[in-house]
């Protein structure tokens, strides 16, 4: 009974500790639905995207690079690489987590999104005491502010959208929220680095048709970051301001 | 949505989730407590900032409909939002001001 109890206290601790992130969730969930509606995708798909994908920029991106007709597989490659950061917090969660139960993992690998790892992690870190019941407790918890809101602004937005004339062309809103999103991340020299490099290889590679150019400057631009982390020794730190 | 048909929407967007939640449960799920090499972590967790930025460069430079030509209204909303965003630490007050700036650069020309 004892662990029960202190695995719902841990719960509402981190769904108090996620709580300021409902500032994020909640913008850039009607964000998306705003932008994917005027860009002529029907409500089920556009909240297909938010509940199936749960991760706003590779959702962005998707939809960036439809607008763009660019062919699928380019789509589909450019909107999983912006994801792969993902696979970093799953291998970072597994010493704390591992120990769960199958389902408890497949629960929490599909809300592992940026804010409730960045949350959760930096909690397991610094309270190395706390249980398994405690540790799967508290990451629930700090789910609860950000993916139901994620889902509902992102319905809110779509009808938002629906509500917006047709002659109003918002696509540029796109581009705008991928650098709102980019700018507070670049938190050492090494991001700047990396950012700098992503967009002089764009233009470099520019004259690529179907956005081919994208992968060779994304691969090229992880290259010079890591290598200015590497000769920096500049020290990783999760995001936490930054949008999913 | 122009040039793409109902059922590609969905296809990209189930493939989409399938690889993402692959993604996500790829360490936890299966390789439990094993570590990644540095190298890898290292180069992992550049990807948002490499591909980004990438991604945006040519829509903001040459925006669908501009037939090539620079856009002003486009690179000021991207300059105030990559700079309010460095500044302010708030990707959401950096979109709201570089949308503002885009409406105002467009009243202005």
């Amino acid at each position: 009974m004892a662990t029960a109890n202190s695995s719902r206290t841990a719960f509402w601790r981190g769904a108090r500790d996620a709580g300021p992130f409902v500032l994020v969730a909640g913008p850039f969930g009607a964000l998306f639905g705003v932008v994917a509606t005027e860009a002529g995708l029907n409500l089920t798909q556009v909240m297909g995207f938010s509940v199936v994908v749960i991760a706003g920029a590779s959702q962005l991106a998707a939809l960036q690079l439809m607008l763009d007709q660019a062919p699928a597989v380019i789509v589909l490659l450019s909107a999983i690489a912006v994801n792969l950061r993902m696979a970093m917090y799953s291998a970072s969660l597994a010493p704390h987590l591992g120990a769960a139960s199958l389902w408890q993992r497949a629960l929490v690998a599909y809300m592992n999104v940026d804010q409730t790892y960045a949350v959760s992690v930096l909690k397991y870190e610094d309270a190395p005491q706390m249980g398994l019941g405690e540790r799967l407790g508290y990451f629930f918890g700090t789910c609860v502010p950000i993916i139901p809101v994620w889902i509902v602004a992102t319905y809110v937005g779509a009808l938002l959208g629906e509500a917006i004339p047709g002659d109003w062309d918002i696509t540029f809103a796109v581009p705008v929220a991928f650098l709102a999103m980019v700018a507070p991340a670049l938190r050492t020299g090494a991001h700047i680095a990396a950012a700098a490099a992503s967009v002089v290889l764009a233009i470099a590679f520019g004259g690529l048709p179907y956005n081919l150019g994208l992968l060779p400057a994304g691969i090229g631009a992880m290259i010079v970051g890591a290598e200015v982390e590497r000769r920096m020794g500049a020290r990783f730190t999760p995001p936490a301001g930054s949008g999913k | 949505m122009t040039g793409w048909s109902g059922t590609e929407i969905w296809l990209i967007i189930v493939a989409l989730g399938v690889a993402t939640y692959a993604i996500r449960f790829s360490f936890l799920g299966l390789i439990g407590n094993r570590e990644l090499p540095d190298w890898l972590l290292r180069h992992l967790r550049y990807t948002p900032v490499a591909i980004l930025p990438a991604l945006v460069t040519p829509g903001v430079l040459w925006p669908a409909g501009s037939d090539g030509a620079l856009s002003l209204p486009h690179i000021a909303a991207a300059l105030v939002a990559v700079g309010v965003g460095y500044w302010r630490k708030s990707a959401v007050l950096a979109a709201l001001c570089g949308v503002l700036a885009f409406v105002a650069v467009s009243a202005v020309l």
